[in-house]
């Protein structure tokens, strides 16, 4: 019934571009982390200041972020704030995009960590003279993090799994995109996607074994 | 000096102090007892500022706590309090806990606080304990460490929130002989307990509170052997 002839050589052979375009997306997914951590920090101390501006604006941002369409997050990047005049290259429309929808997420993981730490922490904290902010920098935060950590790697492979939305950005150097111009020009479409799903699959198993040895080494207490 | 006057505090509509008048003299012990919710506990955390007061005046070596554009986080400095939960900070060693708030605050180097906090753990009997985390150590344990980080600040008054109420009976003694200790070196201390025998023997003044009033002030022969407030007569009549 199936008249299909693999030609699963033809697809090893690119091997080597793909495995290019992996360490893109890699090197998206690490930076959209980064930046979406950076963000997700400043958000919860929005949402922490009491300013119901700041509040307001950091609630909108994880609201959005994590109730519409990841695709319609990073076209918003791309052509969406394209018709204002700001042009991104698919590359930083990609990172853009992906380091919202992970700020949202991972504010949202801090709100979630911050409830199982007891307000009673900070109270000794500020009762030995530090400010608010040093009282979270230093007591709350690194208790956040460690809470939060597992959840958040999660999204880190949600996260090298969105970079393969940036084909429809015309983005062509990450694993998505060169794996759609190799099938673009093969049409070895079951091959070609294959090989590149197996080359997800082990970044993504990859850094969640990373993270789970580098919980294990970090958080000792 | 530790001038509290005419001092109301009420959450919500429960009225938890009702004109409370008290001097703490440099280098006295003070010990406050009484019943749950007399509001004992209230007074402490409004000495330092963690809790706002409706009316009155507390007055820390002419600094009014509760002014505007009083500078709490300096005046915390001088005033340690050790409260019934110790709140060890569980992401850091027993060193850690004690060296943070000199680095952060006071802005001592590495070198310094350490030498702060080995010499605070040293006198609560922590010396063994410095690279342990909180969650390896016993409750007393955890306590004396909240002590020796409140100490590692070098406060000039410490108040005591029942420090030993959350302590397994075996671990009392650890904590109270503490607290002797730094009674005995003539640190000027508000101790709010339940340890009637601690208070009698360490005070050189003992205040009974009784629904958010204070009955009755006195030194601790004359307030155990000879209360003169019926409530007082009440209270340790049921508590011994």
């Amino acid at each position: 019934m199936f008249n299909y002839t693999f030609h699963w050589n033809q697809a090893l052979r690119s091997l080597p571009q793909m495995l290019d375009g992996a360490l893109v997306t890699l090197q998206i997914a690490i930076l959209s982390m980064a930046i979406g951590l950076a963000i997700a920090i400043a958000l919860t101390l929005f949402r922490l200041s009491g300013n119901r501006i700041l509040s307001g604006f950091a609630t909108t941002w994880v609201e959005v972020a994590r109730n519409t369409p990841a695709l319609f997050q990073i076209y918003m990047a791309h052509f969406g704030l394209g018709n204002f005049g700001i042009h991104l290259s698919p590359y930083t429309a990609l990172l853009v995009g992906i380091a919202f929808n992970n700020a949202g997420y991972l504010a949202e993981n801090f709100r979630g960590a911050l409830k199982a730490i007891p307000d009673t922490q900070t109270r000794a904290g500020r009762s030995l003279g530090m400010t608010s902010l040093q009282a979270f920098r230093w007591i709350i935060m690194p208790q956040m993090l460690r809470i939060a950590f597992l959840p958040a790697t999660n999204q880190m492979v949600w996260a090298i799994l969105m970079t393969s939305l940036g084909v429809t950005v015309g983005m062509n150097t990450d694993l998505a995109g060169v794996t759609q111009e190799l099938n673009a020009r093969s049409f070895r479409t079951f091959e070609f996607f294959a090989l590149a799903a197996v080359i997800y699959y082990v970044i993504a198993k990859a850094v969640t074994l990373a993270a789970r040895a580098f919980a294990w080494r970090m958080f000792r207490y | 000096m530790i001038e509290i006057e005419n001092v109301h505090k009420s959450f919500g509509e429960l009225k938890v102090l009702k004109g409370i008048d008290l001097t703490v003299s440099k280098g006295e012990v003070l010990t406050v007892i009484g019943g749950s919710g007399s509001g004992k506990s209230t007074l402490l955390t409004c000495i330092n500022g963690l809790e706002p007061i409706d009316s009155g005046r507390i007055v820390v070596d002419g600094t009014d706590v509760h002014a505007r554009g009083t500078d709490l986080n300096k005046l915390r400095r001088k005033i340690g309090i050790v409260f019934q939960q110790w709140n060890a900070f569980p992401h850091l060693t027993v060193l850690e806990n004690v060296m943070l708030a000199p680095r952060k605050v006071l802005g001592l180097s590495k070198a310094e606080a350490e030498e702060t906090a080995v010499k605070q753990l040293t006198h609560v009997g922590l010396a063994e304990k410095l690279s342990v985390y909180p969650s390896r150590m016993s409750g007393g344990q955890q306590q004396r460490m909240a002590i020796a980080r409140a100490l590692a600040m070098s406060p000039e008054y410490m108040l005591f929130d029942e420090v030993t109420s959350a302590l397994d009976p075996m671990l009392v003694g650890e904590v109270l002989d503490t607290l002797r200790m730094l009674a005995s070196e003539g640190m000027t201390m508000i101790c709010v307990t339940h340890e009637m025998k601690f208070a009698r023997e360490v005070s050189d003044r003992v205040a009974f509170f009784h629904q958010g009033i204070m009955a009755e002030i006195a030194a601790p022969e004359q307030l155990f052997d000879a209360p003169q407030h019926p409530e007082t007569k009440k209270f340790l009549a049921a508590t011994h």
